[in-house]
């Protein structure tokens, strides 16, 4: 029974990661970019919801309504004033300039919001749970977490096949120089495609800061997080980013439960061997 | 054939540059006989960015293998120094090589796992490996788990009885260090390496289809950056005489410093790190009151340098002049005008 339930609590922590997953695997798939400020921009995310709901009074989960469309209006600028300027064959400078605006953000929430590790308050729900059966019990709010990161997901998949925006996606994806000559402005779409990452990691960043105390200074981890989920996962579809962060999560917990020091290095082995003898991830795009 | 023509490395502004370097040499050797304990220390610590940050260069200015994980060996050379010292006895100046010894067999499985993933990712993958060695080594009580553990006073007091000398002798072992990974790093550059390594730098396609093995390039200078960084973060925590999970495996001073130093010194030319190392320094000695502002600015220096002058300052100062302090040009010269000049 303690085990049913420790992997249970794995996997719902997994709806989490892959939220963080679907956000950088939307981006590289759009534009081979990989946004090593992800993890910040996640942070930068709980402290405006830490504003909103400190100012406001808000319940941070209905807060998420806020810090959505300012996340996603960040992401749209900044893709348009500046990543859109590091694009090319050369890997160089997209990792250069998101690795030293991952160090801008950390250094300015320390600055504004000092090193102190802070915690948004849902009231009742945080602590709000119910049996599923004999000895295992699941907390509503990892619960509603991860039915949210199911709707995300979900809603990503839908987008990127059913909607113009998505054929749009998909198109600079395939090939850019093909969809500008079919009308397509790239620098408009691929900062479309940066505001949805972020507004993806916005919902992640609430979540995050219900559920755990954070500080300035978790970024990067939340990165690895992510970015382990999207490579187990293989880069497929949306759902294998789903699936990448529950196995993620699940070995974390099982990590956890074995040695408390083993949570975050059973996550990392886990990658690790998933590299070693599956490199394409557990459901690889299939091969046209 | 071949005796008709033979190829040069040296310009006239790298042999003033090699005049330069030698003057520079023997006055900073001499250094313990002008300089206080403040100014050792702080030479050390130039020698010690020099020498991170041209091994950086190497890998992702000329390999194009972009780490944000070298924080991995760093803090791997510094545990090794401290784990053969304390507990098999070795001597420390004997641990610093045998430091890259151990991070270069230890670099080549990691390399088996992490040329796997492609470009970007190849990048955070470094990062989940530094992570995992900072994590491994905060279990392992031996060596003070997460708390970390200093060298213990008889250690210390066997490099050499008197204090002063132990700073000169650790000083001098700085130096030689930094001379030989730029020594190394020049003869690389004009060896069959180099030539290889400069054509993957300019173009990664045409290197390999005039039959350059790209892979094997790569893992070659991977395990040498290897190598190169633990034996510099053995010295570095050597100096310190305090070792910790969190200080050797830190992604601020041992990735972030050298990264921005690289960019902003000049990236794929070896005397970008150096510049960049000067330019660090006195900025820091000039505003690092200003704490976390201070990096935040550094951040910003470097993301205005990557999109305005992707070559640095010294890509700037190269270009203008048409200098080159090292020899490290390929000019062919063929009998016939060999003869006449």
């Amino acid at each position: 029974m303690e085990w049913i339930n420790i992997i249970v609590q794995g996997v719902l922590i997994g709806g989490l990661y892959a939220m963080f997953a679907a956000g950088l695997a939307l981006i590289f798939g759009v534009m081979r970019l990989v946004n090593i400020a992800h993890g910040d921009l996640i942070v930068l995310a709980a402290y405006i919801a830490l504003m909103t709901t400190d100012t406001l009074g808000l319940n941070p989960l209905i807060a998420i309504a806020i810090v959505v469309p300012i996340m996603a209006a960040i992401g749209y600028a900044l893709q348009r004033a500046l990543l859109n300027r590091t694009l090319g064959d050369d890997v160089l400078p997209p990792l250069l300039v998101t690795f030293g605006l991952s160090v801008i953000i950390q250094n300015a929430l320390l600055e504004v919001f000092t090193a102190d590790s802070r915690r948004l308050k849902a009231g009742a729900i945080e602590v709000a749970s119910f049996p599923l059966a004999e000895g295992v019990w699941i907390g509503v709010l990892p619960l509603l977490q991860f039915v949210v990161a199911v709707a995300v997901i979900a809603g990503l998949q839908v987008l990127f096949y059913r909607t113009a925006l998505g054929r749009a996606f998909r198109a600079t994806s395939d090939d850019q120089s093909v969809a500008q000559l079919m009308g397509l402005d790239n620098r408009h779409v691929f900062a479309l495609a940066m505001a949805l990452s972020l507004a993806v990691i916005a919902v992640a960043g609430v979540f995050l800061a219900v559920r755990t105390n954070f500080d300035p200074a978790i970024g990067p981890a939340r990165l690895i997080f992510g970015f382990e989920a999207v490579i187990i996962g293989g880069l497929g579809s949306m759902w294998g980013t789903l699936a990448g962060g529950i196995v993620l999560g699940v070995s974390q917990a099982i990590g956890a439960q074995i040695d408390p020091g083993w949570q975050l290095l059973a996550g990392h082995l886990t990658f690790l061997l998933i590299l070693a003898v599956r490199p394409e991830g557990l459901f690889p795009k299939v091969q046209g | 054939m071949n005796a008709s023509f033979r190829v040069e490395h040296a310009t006239r502004s790298s042999h003033v540059g090699t005049v330069v370097f030698a003057v520079g040499f023997v006055v900073l050797a001499a250094a313990p006989a002008w300089g206080g304990r403040d100014d050792l220390r702080l030479l050390s610590e130039i020698y010690a960015y020099v020498a991170l940050a041209s091994l950086w260069n190497l890998l992702a200015g000329y390999a194009g293998l972009v780490s944000v994980g070298q924080q991995a060996y760093v803090g791997l050379g510094g545990y090794v120094l401290f784990a053969s010292t304390i507990l098999a006895g070795v001597h420390p100046l004997v641990a610093v090589p045998l430091a890259g010894v151990i991070a270069g067999v230890i670099a080549l499985p990691v390399a088996g796992l992490m040329f796997r993933l492609r470009g970007h990712y190849f990048a955070i993958g470094t990062w989940v490996v530094a992570e995992v060695f900072r994590l491994i080594s905060s279990q392992i009580s031996a060596l003070g788990g997460g708390s970390g553990i200093s060298l213990p006073a008889g250690i210390v007091t066997a490099m050499a009885s008197s204090r002063q000398m132990r700073e000169f002798l650790i000083y001098w072992v700085a130096l030689a260090l930094v001379v030989a990974v730029l020594a190394a790093i020049v003869l690389l550059l004009r060896s069959r390496y180099g030539l290889a390594l400069t054509a993957i730098r300019d173009n990664e396609l045409a290197a390999r289809s005039n039959g350059v093995d790209v892979t094997r390039t790569k893992l070659v200078v991977y395990i040498l950056t290897a190598f190169g960084t633990a034996m510099v973060g053995a010295l570095i925590f050597l100096q310190k005489l305090r070792i910790s999970p969190d200080t050797a495996f830190s992604v601020n001073d041992w990735t972030a410093f050298v990264i921005f130093i690289t960019v902003i010194g000049g990236i794929g030319r070896v005397e970008g790190p150096i510049i960049g190392t000067i330019v660090f320094f006195l900025l820091r000695q000039t505003l690092a009151d200003l704490g976390s502002l201070y990096l935040l600015m550094l951040g910003a220096v470097a993301i205005a340098v990557m999109l305005m002058a992707p070559k640095g300052i010294w890509g700037l100062i190269a270009e203008r002049f048409g200098w080159q302090l090292l020899p490290l040009e390929r000019r062919l010269r063929f009998a016939a005008d060999a003869r006449t000049t």
